[in-house]
């Protein structure tokens, strides 16, 4: 890469980062034009990216790594920590997707948020938001990455609770916030025991000692710790089994953010962060293992909360949650999986945006409404939200060729390379995953857009009929919504099978993640890709009988165990309330107590016996001229007797 | 060195009298009698100084303190109110006891430390004084403690300076005009007050004085014609008794004039008052009232 | 007679003099105890002035004198001026620096 180029990354990072500030700081002045200048930003950003990457596609592969160092951050003795840019193959494919998809979301925002008052604050955090997960790509150092990866907490913080007004958003605001402080404590003390153990956080010093094998002399169980703290802060970004619990709440934010945390700058961060360290992982198996793992259950937990949900959004949710799953699951199973891992989170970057903007154009035309099965029929009436979901649709469900068949499926083909249990474990969890995956997502199209209508558009036709059924009048979103649907559709549809194309991703991200000889999985592919095909055919099937040919009862029919606890997302809140919250409720109770009753007492009894002194000594002084005059003879007194008693 | 027997004797006599003028400044309720009291133990020190052998200091003593410091006081007893009695209750907790009790305690303690103290033999002054006192004084002050005199003479002009500048009383308002204290005597009508001046003392044959009220034009006395802080006091005299006392002593006139007949009653008798010039006014033997007070609203 | 009796008598109207500032609430009634103090002071000046032989004790005697006229001045005007602003003379009155 030439210096003229490199030095642009700063700018990366700035640019949006400027907008933020600028809208923040203009105040109501920038009101009128504030959101073009947040799309602006958000543009020049990718314009820029996209020289950085066509610069580096100039660029001999083996030259593609470099890194950017602006000055030094920090010079602690012997903590030298240098505010520089990694700039290679996978932190471009990152910085592509933030700001493609991230522009997009941009534009549809415009619309979308064309009646809020507070439209330019939103717009100043979707800057803050791009400009925080281009920082965390982009850092050369666990410890700048740590300040990305800090300012995207914040900026989803501020977004999901983005409606303050009404108090469930701001909590939900605040449980991702919490969760997210989970997460980011696992970073923290990873940086420590990178810091004890290389004596430096920064990417090339700690992945060179750990892949090169020169960190030998560190034990095991130290390099498992390191991965698992690692591990521990990627679920808390990508809410992953045991953090996973915000993300449906993260629902409270605006649609667009939604779509952001969801497809470019927030869940894919604890991705980023496990691929970025695969030596690390490499020489921890153990702590890859548990990533893998993670990633499985993961994968389950949110296909099964997903078949429940009647909440367009937390559907959505849910399968995100399952997607980010596969990906866990891809970078668990070490340097085979880590291409398909990224190579999905960018396919999934775009379908996901894409459904996303789709069940928000749906919210826009049903006045805001999120239960599913109050839709139906919505095909004809939102015709492009329609099909552009329903090209999302495809490529989540894995249909080739659609873009998601070329990623998952690789995924599960590489769950199932290995030897023992372990491809028979996680390539079976894979593809029932993908079936099951087919089935919800599957149920969320017919519920919206086929079937009969479970809403009334108040039509002469339908006065008569009169079955509680909310009065709608849905039409389709205006040009600046369609037209980034429209883009992010196309990108679900060609995107995976381009870049498929001759393993170019996959080869295009070698650099980083290292040449893997291609592994033969345990079953013959073609065995694979027909189980996988006919599972999701399967699972279409289902959900078209059942939502789709029957009618969909509007209130949630009363059913077994299992899709009960899905419904409540499988209990989640109840465990973390059980484990976590009442535990600490009743330590910081006690805490309290004790403080109260043996610090603040002892404290305050003495505070107030001095008081009580004080209210005594108060009493010599009573302002009668007489009484200090009788203190200061009585004073020459004394004097007159020591001096009498002395000379005796 | 002993004292001669007069100088013993001086001594003798005069300290147990000073004492008990000191004694008379503690107890005593009226101002002017303490004040009186320390005039005398000042003039006694004065001898005492003579006899000590400092007759310049004796006449400074008197010339200063006498003569000036204690007129001064006097003075100020004037502004403040002559008879201001000092309630002796006292009202500090036991600032009584605490009070003698110090006192006691210093005159014992410092009394102790006299005389258990071994004092050098007396030296007596008469080689000091060869020259005379005054200018033996004179040549020490003005050689040795020269700067001393000068500072103190800075110190009394600033005194003085001090003096004026904290009894002067700054007017906050403009002075009233005639036409205004005539537009507010006018507009105080309604409640009572006159525009003329209050009607002057009763002016009998006999008795011309403050205390007696005049009388109206119906023959009733006027109460309000003597001054307020008589009143106050009670030592005004009511009209009958003013009257009654007239014809007592016309009466005893004309029997010295042998023209009194037996039958010829004095004229007033009936009241029943032939003590002239008691007065009976109210609260004649009542506690004296807040004297500074009265006094400088009576003014 | 000793000498040293007119240093008791010194002592004896020093103590009464205190004991009047201690006890009389009329501020002028407390100046005077003052002085009764000063003069006190003054006739041990002169006694050991005698004592010494040394007219040193006559010339910080009259310094004295001097001092304490001009602390009467002072004094003096500042209790018309409590009088004025508080119409009284008595010391308890003026104890607005208390707690």
């Amino acid at each position: 890469m030439t210096m003229q180029t490199l030095s642009l990354a700063p700018w990366l990072v700035a640019t949006p980062m400027l907008g933020a500030a600028v809208l923040l700081l203009a105040g109501r002045r920038s009101d009128r034009w504030g959101h073009w200048l947040g799309v602006l930003a958000s543009a020049a950003t990718f314009v820029v990216g996209l020289v950085m990457l066509l610069d580096m596609l100039g660029t001999p592969a083996d030259a593609r790594v470099a890194q950017h160092t602006v000055g030094t951050w920090l010079d602690a003795g012997p903590l030298h920590v240098d505010l520089g840019f990694q700039v290679d193959p996978l932190s471009m494919t990152f910085v592509m997707l933030v700001t493609f998809v991230g522009t997009l979301i941009h534009v549809y925002s415009v619309a979308y948020m064309d009646h809020d008052v507070d439209r330019r604050r939103f717009f100043a955090y979707l800057n803050l938001f791009v400009a925080a997960m281009l920082l965390l790509v982009l850092a050369d150092s666990y410890l700048l990455l740590f300040v990305g990866w800090e300012g995207v907490g914040l900026a989803s913080f501020l977004l999901i609770g983005f409606w303050d007004g009404r108090r469930e958003n701001a909590v939900a605001g605040k449980k991702a916030f919490v969760m997210n402080r989970v997460g980011d404590m696992g970073l923290i003390v990873a940086m420590m025991l990178m810091l004890a153990t290389f004596g430096a956080v920064d990417f090339s010093t700690v992945l060179g000692a750990a892949g090169d094998g020169s960190a030998a002399g560190v034990s095991q169980g130290t390099m498992t710790a390191i991965g698992l703290m690692l591990l521990l802060a990627a679920c808390g970004k990508s809410a992953q089994l045991p953090l996973q619990a915000w993300l449906g709440d993260a629902m409270a934010g605006p649609t667009p953010v939604s779509a952001l945390i969801h497809a470019a700058t927030m869940v894919t961060a604890g991705v980023y962060l496990l691929v970025r360290s695969g030596p690390l992982l490499e020489a921890a198996p153990d702590a890859q293992l548990v990533v893998a793992i993670v990633g499985a259950l993961t994968l389950l937990f949110g296909a099964v909360v997903g078949t429940a949900k009647d909440d367009i959004k937390k559907a959505l949710a849910a399968s995100t949650m399952s997607q980010i799953g596969y990906m866990m699951l891809a970078a668990g199973l070490g340097p085979v999986g880590y291409a398909f891992a990224i190579f999905h989170l960018l396919t999934h970057g775009f379908f996901k945006a894409g459904l996303f903007l789709g069940a928000g154009s749906v919210m826009h035309a049903m006045d805001d409404d999120v239960n599913m099965r109050r839709f139906g029929g919505l095909a004809r009436l939102l015709p492009v939200t329609a099909i552009t979901m329903g090209l999302g649709w495809l490529a989540i469900l894995g249909v080739p060729p659609f873009s998601g068949f070329w990623s998952k499926d690789k995924i599960i083909e590489a769950a199932f390379v290995g030897e023992g249990w372990r491809p028979w474990v996680f390539g079976t969890v894979a593809l029932l995953g993908a079936g099951i995956t087919a089935y919800y997502m599957s149920r969320l199209f017919f519920m919206t857009f086929m079937g009969r209508r479970r809403w009334r558009d108040g039509g002469p036709d339908d006065r008569q009929r009169d079955d509680g059924a909310p009065v709608r009048h849905p039409h389709e979103s205006p040009a600046l919504m369609t037209w980034p649907m429209i883009v992010l559709a196309v990108g679900s549809v060609a995107l995976g099978g381009l870049l498929a194309v001759g393993d170019g991703f996959v080869t295009w991200l070698e650099p980083v993640t290292g040449h893997v000889e291609h592994h033969e999985p345990v079953l013959p592919v073609w065995l694979l890709i027909t189980l996988t095909l006919l599972l999701v055919a399967l699972g279409v099937v289902l959900a078209f009988r059942q939502y789709a040919v029957a009618a969909v009862p509007v209130t949630p029919p009363p059913a077994s165990v299992l899709v009960r606890a899905a419904r409540v997302d499988l209990h989640q809140d109840d465990v973390n309330e059980a484990v976590v919250m009442r535990p600490g409720q009743y330590l910081t109770r006690s805490l309290v107590y004790g403080d109260r009753t043996v610090v603040d007492a002892g404290w305050l009894g003495l505070a107030g016996a001095i008081g009580r002194l004080g209210t005594r000594l108060r009493g010599l002084q009573n302002g009668y001229v007489r009484s200090y005059a009788a203190t200061m003879l009585g004073g020459l007194g004394v004097v007159a007797l020591v001096v009498w008693l002395l000379a005796n | 060195m002993t004292a001669t027997g007069g100088e013993a004797a001086l001594f003798w006599v005069l300290a147990p009298l000073m004492v008990l003028a000191s004694l008379g400044l503690l107890v005593a309720r009226k101002a002017v009698h303490a004040a009186i009291c320390v005039m005398f133990v000042m003039v006694c020190l004065a001898i005492l100084y003579v006899a000590q052998e400092a007759p310049f200091l004796g006449v400074v003593q008197v010339v200063v303190y006498t003569g000036a410091v204690m007129m001064l006081f006097l003075f100020v007893l004037m502004l403040v109110g002559i008879d201001a009695a000092d309630s002796l209750t006292e009202t500090i907790r036991g600032q009584r006891w605490i009070g003698v009790l110090l006192g006691v305690g210093l005159a014992v303690v410092l009394l102790g430390v006299i005389s258990r103290a071994a004092f050098p033999p007396a030296v007596g002054l008469a080689e000091a004084n060869a020259v005379t006192n005054p200018v033996a004084l004179a040549r020490l002050m003005f050689s040795e403690y020269v700067l001393a005199m000068e500072v103190v003479g800075v110190l009394l002009v600033t005194a003085a300076l001090a003096g004026l500048v904290l009894t002067h009383r700054r007017r906050l308002s403009s002075r009233p005009t005639q036409r205004a204290l005539a537009a507010a005597k006018v507009a105080a009508l309604p409640e009572g007050k006159t525009i003329t001046p209050l009607p002057a003392p009763g002016v009998y044959a006999q008795n011309n004085a403050m205390d007696t009220p005049a009388l109206g034009p119906d023959g009733r006395p006027l109460e309000h014609s003597v001054p307020r802080v008589l009143r106050i006091r009670g030592q005004q005299r009511s009209a009958t008794a003013v009257l009654a006392a007239e014809e007592t002593l016309v009466g005893r006139e004309l029997a010295e004039a042998g023209l009194l007949t037996a039958e010829a009653d004095p004229p007033g008798t009936s009241s029943g008052t032939s003590t002239g010039l008691d007065s009976d006014g109210p609260d004649s033997d009542g506690p004296a009232p807040d004297g500074p007070a009265t006094d400088e609203e009576g003014r | 007679m000793e000498i040293t009796n007119y240093l008791g008598l010194a002592v004896i109207l020093f103590a009464l003099g205190a004991a009047t500032v201690l006890l009389r609430r009329n501020a002028i009634i407390v100046f005077m105890g003052v002085e009764l103090m000063l003069n006190a002071t003054n006739l041990a000046f002169v006694t050991f002035a005698r004592m010494h032989g040394d007219l040193t004790g006559q010339v910080l005697a009259f310094f004295v004198m001097v001092v304490a006229a001009a602390e009467v001045v002072v004094g003096l005007a500042i209790i018309i001026m409590i009088f004025r602003a508080r119409r009284s003379a008595s010391v308890d009155d003026v104890n607005l620096l208390q707690s």
